[in-house]
């Protein structure tokens, strides 16, 4: 595009040399008390900069460690020569939600940690591109609303419409079906809505995405609930679906099983997150649902989970807001830029550290401590990670009013419980064929959480993508 | 959205709606219960079904101004509608011909039981019902239950109506004077069913009980509904809302469900404090 001035064409060794751009973010200190969202985004000139360091290998690399395959030098490309639209649609022939995708992928584990400059240097930052474009298709409003095809007279069902099934929504809606999303809370997005907060990722961009999704003719059915208010059966022979899609995700929390845990002030990550970021808690009394007054916060668990828990209740009032984890630093599995904002904002991590038991007020059964026991690393175990083991006597009491169980949750046992013939793993999860991704009723597939345990959001996307392909062929040729 | 198509006081501060949910109509058993949200920034608030028109594609609720979402409601007329209700939740009760059953409802309670007695009575079961209620204004579904050709004793508190007393007493009575009892339904305040449990409990009466903790998505999401059950924490909206009352921490149910105390108040003062303003400005 001409109207864009594009940096002089960089030499191999210019690109080495050129740093990776920073992104602007909100004062740590002032961001850990509001809402908004921490980073600001590239603007344009830092895009191109950025994209125009990329080597262009042979052999690209990052391709391999993106689940999904999206053609990252290609994309690149087009930011370099400024050609955004380009670069938006290049993005999307992989993946439908870029603005989401660029704000909460794992990066330094999947296509940054196989960047070839990564090597010697710091990766090219692809996924605050991927953001940029996303938000740049979006505020510049060149989103297109993908072309359908001729109705085909089939239709699927939906169920659960976080990243797994609105991607698998709108790839059928593409091909032509009718397309019915369920979905059992109030509002659209699983995870995206009610778990991950709006200070990483703003809701009205997940509304954007929604909106699209409809716009492509996807009927959204909030507060129906398959199992109870329809089941899988009904739809089938009932209500004329000719297949069904499930992406009910891993949305029953697990606790600790440690004595106290029934206290007040006692929350599940999931409880705690959904009251706030879908139910509005933040914005108490406005809004009716209530959160009690945070003093000392402590997040049990170190994941995504877990950081946004502890960020949120900074943001909540929290005095202070303590992250509890068993294993070091190393093994935390959280995003290291959700550690590092985290760590910005003043959250308090106590590593090796195992919670022991939850002490709460005799008189009015609030939380009052929480007893902890210092752990040291010993040999590694099965996963390769060193195995933390207990320190004789080292047990001691933490004074806090509120405790957060962030160590993970289960598949939503709704379905398998009210669709006997639907197979599922000991652990809950549904089962599939790997390749078709069939489960072992005929006629219904599944993908996301509700069949990998909790997973990440890429993964569900590509799962819903991958589903959509497969029910196409099944509608073609109706074959199981 | 769900329309409230009548709406009836039956008692004061006690209202039964009539709304619009073919789906659940059709579908809800007895012991379901459906969540309601009132308002787009209302709360979302658990409230069983009462009875069911499948026909007409309604539902019965019956709810008492106790909070702010319930008072909101109480300003709502016919014809307004509910911004979501999503159901029918929970394991239906489980019915069997056990022979004979004591129904005791207290308070709204009165309201849950009610399809349980009908259910049960149809079931073949030899049905006694004990209703009881702070006075006799405040006793609703009388009518309703006797119609349902069972046995019938009333107490109150203050012997407005009935025996004067408390529902506990008069089941102790049933049991000692027989015939055996093969199981009891209890639905009513905590502190109610606490005590029916410890009456029936000597004599290893199996007891059902209804428990109403506070919840938010219904689904198993967010754990915020458990109840201690034995030696195990259950999820109510998904595992109940039924359990063995003699299993159930009763006194954890009770703080559990004032968690909330204060912020609900503060919520209720400036609701009523607006309302006031609202009416003096006319
Ligand atoms: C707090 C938090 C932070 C996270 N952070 C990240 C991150 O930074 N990066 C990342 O990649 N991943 C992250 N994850 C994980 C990621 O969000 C999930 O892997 C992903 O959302 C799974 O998508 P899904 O579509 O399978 O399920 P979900 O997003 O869980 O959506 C499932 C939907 O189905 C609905 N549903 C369930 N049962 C029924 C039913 N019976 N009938 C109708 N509807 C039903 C649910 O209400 C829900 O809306 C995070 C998860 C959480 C909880
Ligand atoms: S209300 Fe959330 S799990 Fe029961």
């Amino acid at each position: 595009m001409s109207d864009k001035k594009l940096p002089p064409k960089m030499t191999p060794k210019e690109k080495m040399a050129t740093p990776r751009q920073p992104m602007r973010e909100q004062e740590p200190l002032v961001r850990a008390r509001n809402f908004q969202e921490v980073p600001f985004g590239y603007d344009e000139e830092q895009a191109i900069v950025e994209a125009s360091r990329c080597l262009a290998c042979g052999k690209p690399k990052c391709m391999e460690g993106c689940p999904v395959g999206n053609d990252i030098p290609r994309f690149l490309s087009h930011i370099a020569e400024g050609d955004f639209a380009a670069a938006a649609r290049t993005m999307k022939e992989t993946n439908l939600l870029p603005a989401i995708c660029g704000r909460v992928c794992p990066q330094e584990s999947q296509c940054e940690n196989m960047c070839i400059i990564g090597k010697k240097g710091e990766p090219i930052a692809i996924g605050r591109l991927e953001r940029f474009i996303g938000d740049w298709e979006r505020e510049s409003g060149a989103t297109e609303v993908p072309e359908c095809a001729a109705p085909t007279g089939r239709a699927v069902a939906i169920i659960g419409s976080g990243p797994a099934g609105l991607a698998c929504a709108a790839e059928l809606a593409r091909a032509g079906h009718r397309v019915v999303v369920y979905e059992a809370l109030q509002k659209p997005g699983g995870v995206l809505r009610y778990g991950i907060p709006e200070f990483r990722l703003p809701k009205a961009i997940v509304d954007a995405e929604i909106e699209l999704v409809e716009k492509m003719g996807v009927e959204i059915r909030c507060n129906e609930i398959i199992g109870m208010t329809d089941t899988i059966d009904e739809l089938l022979d009932e209500e004329g679906f000719d297949a069904v899609f499930v992406a009910t995700g891993a949305g029953l929390p697990w606790f600790l099983g440690i004595p106290g845990e029934n206290a007040l002030g006692v929350y599940s990550a999931n409880e705690f997150l959904t009251r706030i970021n879908l139910m509005g808690a933040y914005r108490f009394p406005e809004y009716d649902t209530p959160i009690q007054k945070l003093k000392v916060a402590a997040t049990i668990g170190g994941g995504n989970v877990a950081m946004d828990a502890a960020r949120t209740a900074l943001r909540v009032g929290a005095e202070r807001s303590l992250i509890i984890y068993r294993r070091s630093r190393e093994e935390l599995p959280a995003r290291e830029e959700e550690i590092h904002h985290a760590e910005q904002e003043g959250v308090e991590f106590h590593f090796l550290t195992n919670p022991l038991e939850l002490l709460a007020d005799e008189k009015t059964g609030w939380l009052r401590a929480l007893k902890c026991q210092r752990m040291e690393l010993g040999e590694p175990d099965a996963s390769g990670r060193r195995r933390p083991i207990p320190v004789e006597g080292s047990e001691y009491e933490i004074p806090l009013n509120t405790a957060i169980i962030a160590i993970g949750n289960a598949p939503n046992p709704l379905i398998p419980r009210t669709t006997p013939d639907l197979e599922v793993t000991k652990r809950g999860q549904v089962t599939i064929d790997q390749e078709t991704m069939r489960t072992s009723k005929r006629g219904v597939f599944a993908g996301g959480d509700i069949v990998r345990g909790a997973a990440t959001v890429i993964l569900a996307m590509g799962d819903g993508r991958r589903a959509a392909a497969h029910i196409n062929e099944f509608l073609a040729n109706g074959e199981w | 959205m769900p329309r409230i198509l009548k709406i009836e006081v039956l008692a004061p501060k006690v209202r039964r709606y009539v709304v619009e949910a073919p789906k659940i109509a059709r579908k809800r058993k007895a012991g379901q219960f459906v969540l309601v949200c009132a308002t787009p920034t209302g709360e979302r608030i658990p409230l069983t079904i009462s009875n069911a028109d499948p026909e007409a594609g309604t539902i019965n609720l019956i709810v008492q101004e106790v909070g702010k979402t319930t008072i909101e409601m109480a300003a709502l007329k016919e014809g307004d509608e509910l911004t979501d209700v999503v159901g029918p939740l929970g394991q239906p009760t489980h019915i069997a011909k056990v022979g004979r059953v004591v129904c005791v409802g207290g308070g709204i309670g009165i309201a849950p039981l009610f399809p349980i007695i009908d259910a049960m009575k149809q079931a073949g079961n030899d049905v006694t019902v004990v209703l009881g209620a702070r006075n006799e204004e405040l006793l609703i579904l009388e009518d309703e239950v006797r119609a349902l050709g069972v046995e019938l004793v009333i107490c109150t508190d203050d012997g407005s109506k009935g025996r004067k007393g408390f529902v506990t007493d008069v089941l102790k009575e049933m049991i000692a004077q027989g015939p055996p009892i093969n199981e009891v339904v209890t639905i009513g305040p905590a502190i109610m069913m606490k005590f029916v449990c410890e009456v029936t409990r000597p004599h290893a009466i199996s007891t059902l009980v209804s428990l109403n903790p506070i919840m938010v998505d219904g689904t198993g999401m967010c754990g915020g509904c458990r109840v201690q059950v034995g030696n195990e924490a259950k999820f109510a909206c998904v595992d109940g809302p039924e359990f063995d009352g003699h299993l159930v921490d009763f006194d954890l149910l009770m703080r559990r469900q004032q968690m909330y105390k204060q912020q609900e108040r503060e919520a209720l003062e400036r609701y009523e404090a607006d309302h006031t303003c609202h009416l003096e400005g006319v």
